[in-house]
């Protein structure tokens, strides 16, 4: 199953390498890591997403990641309401008669064209990775030549409805 | 006026200092008595300063040894060993060592050379990636870039290795931070927003453990090294008689509790004896304090405690639920999570028939070994037990001779057993023993070796006898790598593929060179005469003991196997 993680670290020297480290000597199967500044100084977010076998995984995950002394928290958001969001690049073949067509694509994706060459165009398209996927597929018979993600970088909401309503309930 | 400009100048240079004055200073507000060194030329300002300095130094004749001998200090004396080691190759010398402490939880701070800033990145002369390289090997590892964070760097590290779950911390100085000169800077506070372990267990936790202790029939205690580490020795004794509590020690927990006790079952795991691992096995309550259920531990973790609730007392979290599921977990330092238990007072359990169970078990399959015209390893530590009255320090190597003393000797008290359990390291003992003896200057260090991993550190006898160490050494000689010899008789056929080494130098003869006494011991009556005559001396003694060649370790549970399934239970 995926999981995503955030997490804030202090911006020093190596914290990336520490945390990339864990997930290699720990034999954990990482599908995305994003990093970036945060509204405080040395600061930054971390936001990686973790492909695991079960919950147990994920919670030593977690815990492993809390025990390194450059990260100050870590949260497991996956069965939080989130909003998460992660921007691909996508250059794509273009011919004269497939301009249009693609143009036609793109709208309802609300992505967007950044570049146009003669033979190709640079298509910029932000949303859950789910979209993005779909939106590549589609995108993928008219030639991809040059693709980039990011990776997912995501918080919670500021409203949270509970996701999982307790079912038993206990009178001690 | 000129004389006056240069006494003010004079004046001003006497107040600068260096980032190897800072680093001596901060060393010293630690109260470090001793550092095991290798200079180098990355390090040669800060040996420039140890040179004055007050703190005792020892020069190891290999990296390694330093660090495995400031691992045997940490062990004995509870405070943190102190490296110095030069950069790249002097660093990369130090890596098992690391591995080792980390694996173990010692408390290390590791101080190692690099070139100077303006060339790291270059590939320049004897420069490594160390900070790369130790990542995942320490708990936390710095590189000083501003000869101003030294104090703060030193002060922080020396809390984190010691703090919550005990480390090693490396520190990387560039040469030319510690050459650097600096007016005094001002001083810093310790910044580790993200480093808060948790020591105080959590109430309701220790009510709902006290709980369950109550109500169980069949409950044991699974004491690990944490107990040693937290010093809690007497809360375990407290509360485990205040319970009625058998106790099961891991290799690495010996001595935590009394081996003499009533209470005290045995050690458990791959080489434990019988009963332990019935308790283990058959317990409906398992309370482990501060061990990490590793698997020479656990066995096949199919069939381990499936009958037993598990409680887990850990200051790291992270152990709490990683191999065997838990439900009562307790984050907390041992003592006082022992000490909340006590103050519980809660009603002990009725489990008169689960104590007998395991006197039975105890009386009816205790550790045993077959008489013959041999030397039997375990004869001779039983004697060594005998002859020190249980109060030497053991330290060992790694392989048969490791878990024969962990049988035959009976600790009664902590701090007196160090051996490399997480990464069975070869090559440590000899010069752990050199740590544990300058910890414990007056007691009796026995170092029991066997002759593969004597032969990976024997540079060292050159340090035992310049300190002039009283430390014995005891080689336990089978012309074989054991433990090797062992698996490879009962698991590859009897294909003894590498692992006999008959081809040896002499050791007493080696021993002398380095200006040690040596002896030969070939027989039990040698063996009674020679410990009565050097045990209680104040100068280090090597015996070569040749053993039964054949002899191998019992019980033991195979690889794969459940606790249950071991072999060699009987004669």
């Amino acid at each position: 199953m995926k999981k995503i993680i955030s997490m804030t670290v202090l911006n020093r020297p190596g914290v990336l390498n520490r945390i990339t480290n864990l997930f290699s000597k720990r034999n954990y199967n990482i599908e995305s890591i994003s990093v970036g500044l945060t509204e405080q100084e040395g600061v930054s977010r971390i936001t990686c997403v973790i492909h695991v076998e079960s919950d147990r995984e994920a919670e030593q995950i977690t815990k492993q990641l809390n025990k390194q002394i450059d990260i100050l928290k870590v949260t497991d958001i996956s069965d939080q309401a989130i909003v998460a969001r992660e921007l691909a690049l996508i250059k794509v073949l273009t011919t004269p008669q497939t301009r249009n067509e693609l143009y036609a694509l793109i709208e309802p994706f609300r992505a967007a064209v950044i570049d146009i060459s003669k033979d190709s165009l640079v298509i910029q398209i932000t949303g859950e990775s789910d979209k993005i996927e779909a939106f590549i597929e589609l995108i993928k018979p008219y030639g991809i030549k040059e693709l980039a993600r990011t990776g997912t970088t995501a918080f919670p909401r500021g409203t949270q409805k509970p996701v999982n309503p307790q079912k038993t309930y206990s009178i001690v | 006026m000129l004389q006056q400009a240069a006494m003010a100048e004079s004046k001003a240079k006497t107040e600068m200092v260096t980032g190897a004055d800072l680093l001596l200073e901060a060393l010293e507000k630690e109260k470090v008595e001793v550092i095991f060194g290798y200079p180098g030329g990355a390090v040669l300002p800060i040996y420039d300063k140890l040179y004055d300095s007050k703190i005792l130094h020892v020069l190891p004749r290999h990296e390694q040894g330093g660090i495995h001998a400031a691992e045997g200090y940490a062990r004995i004396s509870g405070k943190p060993g102190v490296v110095i080691a030069t950069s790249g190759p002097g660093a990369t010398n130090i890596v098992t060592g690391l591995t080792d402490a980390m694996m173990d939880s010692l408390p290390l701070v590791v101080f190692t050379g690099q070139v100077p800033t303006n060339v790291i990145g270059s590939d320049a002369f004897q420069e490594a990636d160390v900070l790369g390289i130790t990542t995942p090997i320490t708990k936390y590892n710095y590189q000083v870039r501003r000869i101003e964070d030294i104090p703060r760097i030193v002060k922080e590290a020396f809390f984190i290795a010691t703090s919550g779950r005990p480390g090693p911390v490396l520190i990387d100085i560039p040469k030319d931070i510690a050459a650097t000169v600096s007016k005094p800077p001002e001083e810093q506070e310790i910044k580790l927003p993200g480093y808060q372990p948790t020591v105080q267990p959590n109430y309701l936790q220790i009510r709902k453990l006290s709980e369950a202790v109550s109500r169980a029939k069949k409950p044991v205690i699974l004491a690990g090294a944490g107990v040693l580490l937290g010093q809690a020795s007497s809360e375990l004794k407290e509360y485990a008689e205040q319970q009625q509590l058998p106790v099961i020690h891991t290799l690495l927990g010996l001595g935590g509790f009394p081996a003499d006790h009533q209470l005290f079952v045995g050690m458990a795991g791959m080489h434990g004896c019988y009963a332990s691992n019935m308790g283990l096995s058959e317990c409906d309550l398992l309370i482990n304090i501060g061990a990490r259920f590793d698997d020479r531990l656990t066995g096949n973790l199919q069939f381990f405690a499936p009958h037993a609730t598990v409680a887990h007392i850990d200051i790291d979290p992270a152990e709490i639920g990683k191999n065997v599921p838990t439900a009562i977990p307790v984050v907390a330092d041992a003592k006082e999570a022992l000490k909340e238990l006590i103050k519980q007072n809660g009603k002990p359990p009725a489990h008169s028939e689960w104590l007998e169970q395991i006197h039975k078990w105890q009386e009816e399959y205790p550790y045993h070994y077959g008489e013959s015209d041999t030397l039997k390893p375990q004869k001779v530590l039983e004697m060594l037990y005998e002859k020190t009255a249980g109060d030497a320090i053991v330290v060992t190597d790694v392989g048969q001779h490791q878990m024969w003393a962990a049988q035959y000797y009976q600790f009664k008290k902590a701090n007196r057993w160090v051996t490399s359990g997480g990464l069975g390291t070869m090559g440590f003992g000899l010069p752990a023993s050199i740590g544990a003896q300058l910890a414990d200057p007056e007691r009796c260090v026995i170092a029991v070796l066997g002759d593969g991993g004597f032969q990976m550190s024997t540079q060292e006898l050159t340090v035992i006898k310049e300190l002039n160490l009283p430390i014995k050494i005891a080689i336990f000689n089978n012309l074989s790598l054991g433990m090797v010899r062992q698996w490879q008789e009962i698991f590859y056929d009897k294909r003894y593929s590498h692992s006999k080494i008959p081809i040896q130098p002499s050791f007493v003869k080696l021993a002398e060179a380095y200006g040690i006494k040596g002896y030969e011991i070939n027989t039990a009556e040698e063996a009674e005469v020679l410990f009565e005559e050097v045990l209680n001396s104040r100068e280090p003694v090597l015996l070569d003991i040749r053993i039964d060649p054949d002899e191998n370790v019992y019980p033991m549970i195979a690889p794969g196997k459940g606790l249950h399934e071991m072999v060699g239970v009987k004669p």
